[in-house]
């Protein structure tokens, strides 16, 4: 077999085996699964949310305000458990078709994780939008571009880039953030480190594996988002 | 020629910001290949009057008919507004305005710069947009720069590709907005050049400036503004060499 090389590695030690690795592994493809897509989604709700958030119109503003206020002010914890263990109690939720959805522990984890990665990221672009110098926009509407026009050509991809490096920080504080998901039974990398530990006694051996392997995604991630600046931020260097 | 409508009219504009009353009734025609600048002392409404002309500033009254067509208004609960955003966008489209602090947008290269209205406001064709800008680029003598960021660029060559900007729509009439009080004085000669020779070539032009040689040399009507209203107002030789106005004439005596 391709992993004899690997078998004989471990053959010293009775942790890390071909099976325990399997866990870490299932554990990096959950972290990954959870954290990808809450951010996609989480990203995809924060665009129109932030742009009603920079509403003049009070009655757009301030129930956005409000959805980030509450969920940037409370800790995802609490949300975490208030979505798992609460939606069981909603009368009928059982038998409708959201309960084979809502009954794994991963779509309450996801739905949390997106809930409160998009109030932080509208926050975040809304700061960004804010910011757009007022001349710029007034060079737009002044060279004829409609509402609709200056958002799309000279805000947004102007504020896009201003909360990159923000941004970017708010991917690692959700990889990190989302070790809380053990705690709902999922296996993720912490899930997993939780369950080695467990079974073996050996805390230093099982988190420390599982820090590495954070320390690493949380570089590659590192590592993107300076490529991504680097390209798109190349306007701010003198 | 007659036929031809006028680039733009304003008649009897007025405006307050709160209590303060800022343009008490301004009017102003200006023709094809006029060359109209605005002087006075700074909180004389220079520049409010000039951003009422493209409404970037509501006027509380007034008309304001550019090339033949009148901008309608209607009377809503935040006061006057236009009726018909489209009209406006219109109307805008054919006034365009270089600014004190230049405003290029600083997420896009000069050449995108110069390229954006004309593609996504006049519905101009990508390679179309982009001969024309390098040619007006060239004229600003800015062709090296095409794919710097404004941020790279120095003053002057900012506030010239913004002229550049400003050509690349075709105006029927051209507003500057104090173009050189935000350059360094060894800048500024760049700039005015750029601004005669389009003078020159019979571009119909709307200048509010502190610059009096520039005014003397190019304009063909000299408006000297105190407090809102038009104090004196005639050829350079008019108002700049034989002033009537008691402070017209202390305005531009030298102050040092």
């Amino acid at each position: 077999m391709e992993l004899t090389w690997l078998t004989e590695l471990l053959a010293d030690n009775r942790i890390f085996t071909l099976q325990t690795l399997g866990y870490y592994w299932d554990g990096i493809v959950t972290t990954t699964q959870l954290v990808f897509l809450s951010l996609v989604i989480g990203l995809l709700m924060a665009i129109p949310l932030a742009i009603g958030r920079s509403s003049r119109h009070r009655w757009i503003s301030l129930p956005i305000y409000l959805y980030t206020y509450v969920f940037r002010g409370t800790p995802l914890l609490i949300q975490l458990y208030i979505i798992y263990y609460g939606v069981v109690f909603f009368d009928g939720i059982q038998e409708t078709f959201l309960w084979p959805i809502l009954r794994e522990a991963f779509y309450p984890a996801l739905i949390a994780f997106t809930l409160n990665t998009a109030a932080y990221t509208t926050e975040i672009f809304r700061g960004a939008i804010k910011a757009t110098p007022r001349g710029e926009i007034e060079a737009a509407r002044a060279y004829g571009m409609s509402d609709a026009l200056v958002m799309r050509r000279i805000i947004l991809p102007s504020a896009f880039r201003r909360a990159l490096p923000a941004y970017g920080n708010e991917v690692i504080f959700m990889l990190h953030a989302s070790a809380i998901a053990s705690v709902v039974t999922l296996m993720d990398i912490t899930g997993a480190a939780r369950f080695i530990y467990a079974r073996y006694y050996a805390p230093f051996e099982a988190f420390l594996f599982a820090a590495a392997i954070y320390l690493c995604l949380t570089f590659t991630i590192l590592y993107f988002f300076r490529y991504l600046e680097k390209r798109l931020l190349a306007h701010l260097k003198p | 020629m007659a036929d031809t409508p006028i680039p733009l009219e304003v008649r009897n504009i007025k405006k307050r910001f709160g209590e303060t009353d800022v343009l008490k009734g301004l009017s102003l025609q200006a023709r094809k290949g006029d060359v109209i600048t605005f002087i006075g002392a700074s909180g004389s409404g220079k520049s409010t009057f000039l951003r009422c002309m493209n409404l970037l500033e509501q006027p509380d009254e007034g008309d304001l008919i550019v090339h033949g067509e009148e901008i309608r208004f209607k009377q809503t609960r935040r006061g006057r507004e236009p009726q018909d955003n489209k009209q406006v966008v219109r109307m805008r489209a054919k006034l365009s305005m270089v600014f004190q602090s230049f405003n290029l947008w600083s997420h896009m290269t000069l050449l995108e710069n110069i390229v954006e209205a004309p593609i996504h406001v006049l519905g101009k064709s990508r390679k179309e947009a982009t001969e024309h800008a390098h040619s007006l680029l060239e004229r600003v003598g800015l062709t090296a720069r095409a794919n710097a960021y404004p941020a790279q660029m120095s003053g002057g060559q900012q506030q010239r590709g913004a002229i550049a900007r400003a050509l690349a729509m075709d105006p029927e009439v051209m507003l500057f907005d104090e173009p050189t009080s935000a350059l360094d004085p060894e800048l500024v000669g760049d700039v005015l050049k750029v601004m005669r020779d389009l003078a020159n070539e019979g571009r119909t032009m709307v200048v509010v400036t502190h610059e009096m040689g520039f005014a003397r040399d190019v304009s063909s009507q000299v408006i000297y503004l105190h407090e809102g209203l038009i104090e004196e107002s005639g050829s350079p030789e008019q108002v700049l060499v034989n002033p009537v106005s008691p402070r017209l004439k202390q305005f531009l005596t030298p102050k040092y």
